[in-house]
Parts: structure tokens; C-alpha cells; sequence
């Protein structure tokens, strides 16, 4: 009651954080999304590379989140770019990962088909590897949606906005309503998101003939 | 009669592993070629080599008087049909975009096109028409087998390189398959060159057959005077003489 009594009261303030973790996180799935896939796909086709990118990518995901943002403080100052760049360079591991694999174990057998009627490097890539891929891909894809969101909440740690300044406000005022509906908040965000994700994701699949 | 396929001393190895052995073997414009051997001899192998997907350590491969290495492959591939065992239709594309895929490769074709081509090819394997909005996984094996075939003659090539294409289908399907394949080279005149492990059907089919063993082209002729005159005992008992 307390919960729905305080988000109703400071719904201004709520609605702000509410927008400015969805714009920050929404920069940070951009980023992520294309960096990770055309990193994906390039280490696919580049079987050296992949190994280091994998390595180091996963390297960084064992770096404790908060050590990550204080570690970039100093390059690029606090406030939301320095957000955008922990979460983007957190949310890699997992769309990276997808697009490798989903591109790597597609039937070698399908492929020599392709190009065995004739189809060129660029069009077996985007017409067959790729599509067929993309299951996996999506699935990556939501993971890293949702962890951006999850993590966006420690973003406020270092002066950028969004419902973390929510929890954060909650921490120091020792006002446990607020953390709790802060929190709320960004389980309810994730929760949606994910939702709506594994709508596309259906509506792919069915598109491609798939489940 | 002018040459289609023409190889010249190829090898090939995959590894260590030599697969072929200077091979070398001519198809004539309009022939029905069949090659046997059992698995591991080359034979897979030896087709790959004809479209280009397998180079010669050494040797020269020429398709219509074109030497292989002259060309650009994928160019050439879109003249050159090619079946596989199980069809090897692509699962996320209708039957109608599996079968319109190699046209598709040189220019986009309008929609109308697509429905008229694939609706054509469909009634040239004997398939229903109703057939083209479907997925390669709702379709039975002989369904996919035909619309692998119908795939690789939508562009009309003048060859068709078949590995083993009945080979997962039922016994009562791969009948009707045979005779509507011989009926469709007879009546386009293509070159067939066709994989297989079955003596009979190589014999049914083949206007000449080429026996392979462990590399090699152990022995090639007419069906009746591979069966006249079998070289060894390998060959005759493939023929089961």
C-alpha cells in the first residue's frame, strides 16, 4: 500500500527517472545491438579472432559493474555517457555471443548448397547464414535488453538519471518504500521489455518457418 | 558432339588423405552420366570438382569448353543445377523462394514472376501448385526431393549435377522419381551427371556409367558392357554377377 501510495505521490519524480532509464538504456541497447552483432559476425568469419574477442569480452563481464563505471570516471567524467559505455560494453557478452554461435552452427551442409547454385560470399551471408541464425541471435538479443535495464539501475551511482536515483535517494534517506518502488520499477521495465521482445521473436520464427 | 564436362588428371586430397587420383573423364552435351562407387571412393567428391566447390590440387576442369579457373565461379554455378541427398532446401524459405533462389541470385524478381515460375517447376516435378506458400518442413521427403530438383532447373541449366538425390527417399518414390527424371532429360535434352551407390538405378538410369573405386575410375561404359564385360572381381560383384 505504502508503495502504490508513494509512487502515486511522487509520480512526477517517478515518471522523470522512469524516462531518463529508458532513454539511457535504449542508447545502450543501440550501441550494444550493433556493435555486438557486426563484432559477431565478423569473429564468425574469422576463426583467430574469435577466441581473443570472446576472451577479452568475457574478461570485462567479470569486472564488478560498479569497479567498471569507477574505472571510466576518469576518461570520460561522470553523468550518462559514462553509463551508456559500462552498460553498452556489459551488454556485448551476450548478443556477441549468440550472433557467433547462431552464424557458426548453421548446416555447413545448406551453406555448400548455396553456393553451389550460385550464390556469391555477401549472399550466402545475408540470405542463408544470417536468417537462419537469427533465433539465436534474438535470443541473445532480449538477454542483453534485459540486463541493460537490470544494470542501468547502478547508473545513478555515478550521477546519471534514471530509477537508480530512485533506489539511491531510498539507500541514503534510509527510505525503504522508495528503494523498493524504484526497484519495482525496473523489474516491471525489464519484464515488459522482454515481453515485448519475445513477441518479434515469435513473429520471426513463424516468418522463417520455424516453431 | 561437344564436350559439357571435361576433366583433365584432377587429384584431390582432403589432408592427407588423397580422395581422388588424377582422375579424368568427358561428358558429352545431352548425356545422362552416372557415377557408383561405394562411400569413400570420390565420388562426391569428383561432382563438387564439376561446379567448382572442390579445386584440383591438379589437374583442369572445364564446363562448356570454359576452363574452371577462368571464370567466375558463381557465375558459372547459376548454368549448372545442382541436387543433393535430402534436398538441401533452405528451412526458412517457402517453397516458392526455394524454388525461384537461383534466378533470384542475378536480379530481383517481381512477385508475379516468382508465383508464375514456381507454379510452372511445380507442375514440371508433378508437385500441386498448392504447394509453393508451404515451408521445406511441412513437405513429406519425396515432396522436398522434387522441390530440390524443381530448384536446381528453375534457371534452365543446361547441366544437372545430382549426389545421390533419391537417396533418402522410400523405395515406391524413388521409382516415380527415376522414371520422371528420365522423362524430363529426355524431353529437355540436359546433361545429367548423377551420384548414386545403387547398382540398379545406376543401370536404369545411366546411358554411361562410371564405376569409381578408391579414387580412381575403375571401369566406364554402357550399362551392357559393364555387365558383358566386367574388368574384375571389385566390378562384378557391384554388378552382382
Amino acid at each position: 500500500m505504502q508503495l502504490i501510495q508513494i509512487l502515486w505521490d511522487r509520480r512526477d519524480f517517478f515518471l522523470t527517472c522512469l524516462l531518463e532509464h529508458i532513454r539511457i538504456s535504449l542508447t545502450a541497447v543501440v550501441c550494444a545491438g550493433a556493435l555486438g552483432i557486426v563484432t559477431g559476425v565478423f569473429i564468425s568469419r574469422h576463426k583467430k579472432a574469435a577466441g581473443i574477442a570472446l576472451g577479452v569480452i568475457n574478461v570485462i563481464y567479470t569486472v564488478p559493474s560498479i569497479s567498471l563505471l569507477g574505472f571510466l570516471i576518469p576518461f570520460t567524467g561522470i553523468g550518462d555517457k559514462t553509463a551508456v559505455i559500462a552498460l553498452t560494453v556489459y551488454g556485448l557478452l551476450p548478443i556477441v555471443r549468440n550472433t557467433y554461435t547462431g552464424l557458426v552452427n548453421v548446416d555447413a551442409g545448406i551453406l555448400e548448397v548455396a553456393e553451389g547454385l550460385g550464390a556469391d560470399g555477401k549472399q550466402v551471408l545475408f540470405g542463408i547464414r544470417f536468417p537462419l541464425a537469427l533465433p539465436v541471435i534474438i535470443s541473445g538479443f532480449r538477454n542483453m535488453v534485459v540486463m541493460i535495464i537490470a544494470m542501468g539501475g547502478i547508473a545513478s551511482f555515478i550521477g546519471a538519471g534514471g530509477l537508480g536515483a530512485a533506489i539511491y535517494r531510498g539507500i541514503t534517506t534510509y527510505n525503504m518504500t522508495l528503494t523498493a518502488a524504484g526497484s519495482l520499477l525496473i523489474a516491471l521495465l525489464a519484464l515488459l521489455s522482454d515481453w515485448l521482445l519475445s513477441r518479434v521473436e515469435k513473429a520471426v520464427n513463424r516468418r522463417y518457418g520455424i516453431g | 558432339m561437344d564436350k559439357a564436362i571435361e576433366i583433365r588428371d584432377c587429384s584431390a586430397a582432403y589432408g592427407e588423405n588423397k580422395v581422388l587420383d588424377r582422375v579424368s573423364l568427358m561428358v558429352e552435351k545431352g548425356e545422362f552420366v552416372v557415377i557408383i562407387g561405394p562411400s569413400g571412393c570420390g565420388k562426391t567428391t569428383l561432382l563438387k570438382m564439376m561446379n567448382g566447390l572442390v579445386i584440383p590440387m591438379e589437374g583442369e576442369v572445364a564446363v562448356n569448353g570454359e576452363r574452371l579457373e577462368e571464370c567466375s565461379l558463381s557465375a558459372m554455378r547459376r548454368h549448372i543445377g545442382y541436387a543433393v541427398q535430402g534436398a538441401g532446401l533452405f528451412p526458412h524459405m517457402t517453397v516458392e523462394e526455394n524454388i525461384c533462389y537461383v534466378p533470384g541470385l542475378e536480379n530481383k524478381l517481381p512477385q508475379e514472376e516468382k508465383r508464375m515460375l514456381a507454379e510452372k517447376m511445380l507442375e514440371l516435378v508433378q508437385l500441386p501448385k498448392e504447394l509453393r506458400k508451404r515451408f521445406p518442413r511441412q513437405l513429406s521427403g519425396g515432396q522436398k526431393q522434387r522441390v530440390g530438383i524443381a530448384r536446381a532447373l528453375a534457371a534452365a541449366p543446361d547441366i544437372l549435377l545430382m549426389d545421390e538425390p533419391f537417396g533418402a527417399v522410400d523405395e515406391i518414390t524413388r521409382k516415380g522419381l527415376q522414371e520422371e527424371l528420365l522423362a524430363l532429360q529426355r524431353k529437355t535434352g540436359i546433361t545429367v551427371v548423377f551420384i548414386t551407390h545403387d547398382i540398379g538405378e545406376a543401370f536404369h538410369l545411366g546411358s554411361r556409367v562410371f564405376i569409381m573405386k578408391d579414387g580412381k575410375i575403375w571401369q566406364e561404359g554402357k550399362p551392357e558392357e559393364l555387365q558383358r564385360a566386367p574388368k574384375d572381381e571389385f566390378v562384378r560383384r557391384l554388378i552382382g554377377r
